[in-house]
């Protein structure tokens, strides 16, 4: 019937390449990455502006910079192949995995091991219930942005975004270095969750006003947006009357939070982690079905690309590893949970062999805080520690807990923080 | 004396920087991480720079536009002229990343190259 590959990579974003390129280096021999798009690279190659790579390349890149890096890591290596424009249909608990093209139509393979790389996509206007008339002109913000920086149209004129993330910021940029005028960002929360360099540099530059604590109460416009009204928030995210005003605009961008996109995972049942939206993983990136691993945006959204790469050459190993039989270990699982400000930790449980092994952490606080310290603990037993100057939502912490402390590990860790 | 709060923007990490300045002179940056602070402090305050990234039309290519970056910081005051300088340049296909689309753009000893492949 089908092919047999040692690893089949569902997405060719950072996080499929560099878990392709991990499990080459790792010793499988047949590897098989499936992209949806008509090329390699995800959502990287429509964000133009630069800041990736400075932690896994070490040096400062473009989107499609840090894309091209990927693709030429794996482009010359007769173990990886590549297939674009094909969608996978479906994947099933034997790991095998439906997919269609226009040049191969439909068709089966099936992989020992299998990694899930589908990334995330926007929530959308529906997705937050946005009230008010219905017009043209509402766009997510990367929708906007594809459109701007690849397939060369603008969305409109005059623009106000919802959102301060960091999508958000970037397009308020984008969009002025075009000749559009933005008119607000609005943020519901009493902070921005984007980057400070963001703020700076695509807000202050261009004296891009920043509304905290509001939101949007009103869209108007019958055929075309004609402007939208906002208001301020309590502090329980409730519009306060009588704080209304209006402003004028064309195109309402939002970008109001992303969601892994788990249809897949979900058809093979796997255990999901609810303030992820992503499955629950252990060190490995194995997730609760053996074989099945998962790393980047589909497991938990990351802030930075570069903790995607991380994140995606350790499942690209363990299923190298799995396929060739190398990971025949007995292990003991220690569930692991957040507490004490720090709200989700990917993994969310180890799977520890009894000579122990390095786990990589990645956390996020629920709330902005100065000068905590992070620790891992077993009981009583510190097993990694870290002094913070400031923690935000929005900005991925992460910490290694070394091989050796697997002797002190009962069977459940916490990860909080001490003020 | 003057002391002013600023967040470098060289990298994600965005430093809260002290910067405190006599007569239009840095003279003492504390929070920043690395040296990279203290340049970008004192860039700030005498002379602004960023980086521009934004796209040009290309003919032939897979996609209608490609993507652009500075070779280096350009003076803020002039990211928005060499924007608009930009939007009347048409390439054509085939384009390497790193290939020069626009040399010593306004005159500003400053390179614009192109930031991906295009076929």
């Amino acid at each position: 019937m089908s092919q047999i590959y040692d690893v089949i990579i569902v997405g060719g974003g950072p996080a499929g390449l560099s878990a392709a390129h991990s499990a080459y280096e790792n010793g499988a021999k047949s590897i098989l990455v499936i992209e949806r798009d008509r090329e390699l690279g995800g959502i990287l190659q429509q964000c133009i502006h630069n800041g990736f790579g400075l932690h896994h390349f070490k040096e400062e890149l473009t989107g499609p910079g840090y894309a091209n890096r990927c693709i030429d890591m794996i482009k010359d290596v007769p173990e990886i192949e590549t297939m674009v424009d094909t969608m996978v249909l479906d994947v099933a608990k034997d790991k095998t995995i439906t997919a269609v093209s226009p040049s191969k139509g439909l068709f089966k393979v099936q992989g020992k091991t299998v990694i899930l790389t589908m990334g995330c996509r926007e929530r959308t206007r529906g997705a937050i219930r946005i009230p008010g008339a219905r017009p043209a002109g509402v766009f997510t913000a990367g929708a906007a942005q594809r459109m701007v920086n690849m397939e060369g149209y603008l969305p409109g004129k005059k623009i106000v975004i919802l959102g301060s993330g960091d999508i958000g910021l970037i397009m308020a940029r984008r969009m002025s270095l075009e000749g559009c005028k933005v008119q607000a960002v609005l943020e519901i929360c009493p902070f921005s969750n984007g980057l400070t360099r963001n703020i700076v540099q695509c807000l202050h530059d261009y004296d891009i006003p920043l509304h905290l604590s509001h939101t949007i109460v009103d869209v108007k416009g019958k055929e075309r947006l004609t402007g939208v009204t906002i208001a301020k928030v309590d502090d329980k995210m409730q519009p306060i009357a009588g704080t209304e005003f209006d402003i004028e605009c064309d195109t309402l961008l939002l970008s109001v939070g992303l969601i892994p996109e788990n249809e897949l995972s979900n058809g093979i049942d796997l255990a999901m982690a609810p303030l992820t939206n992503g499955p629950v993983v252990d060190q490995r990136r194995q997730t609760s079905l053996p074989g099945f691993y998962a790393a980047g945006n589909v497991v938990h959204v990351h802030d930075l690309v570069d903790f995607v790469s991380d994140e995606a050459e350790i499942a690209g190993k363990f299923a190298a590893l799995e396929a060739q039989g190398k990971l025949a270990d007995e292990t003991r699982e220690v569930k692991i949970s957040a507490i004490d400000g720090i709200r989700t930790c990917v993994p969310q449980k180890l799977s520890m062999p009894k000579a122990g092994e390095a786990a990589k952490l990645f956390m996020r606080v629920g709330n902005p805080e100065q000068k905590v310290k992070l620790v891992v603990k077993s009981g009583d037993n510190v097993l990694a520690s870290k002094m913070m100057m400031v923690a935000k939502p929005s900005e991925m912490i992460t910490v290694e807990i070394p091989a050796d402390k697997v002797e002190l590990m009962g069977s459940e860790i916490t990860v909080g923080l001490e003020r | 004396m003057e002391t002013r709060v600023m967040n470098c923007i060289m990298c994600p990490m965005g430093c809260e920087m002290q910067v405190t300045i006599e007569a239009g002179k840095v003279t003492g940056v504390t929070g920043n991480t690395c040296p990279r602070g203290l340049k970008y402090a004192e860039d700030e305050i005498t002379a602004p720079k960023r980086m521009l990234t934004t796209t040009v039309k290309i003919e032939g290519g897979i996609l209608p536009l490609i993507p652009v970056v500075s070779s280096a910081a350009l003076p803020k005051d002039k990211v928005l002229a060499c924007a608009e300088a930009l939007r009347n340049v048409t390439l054509k296909a085939p384009v390497k990343e790193g290939d020069v689309v626009v040399a010593n753009i306004l005159g500003l000893n400053v390179d614009i190259v192109a930031s991906r492949d295009m076929e």
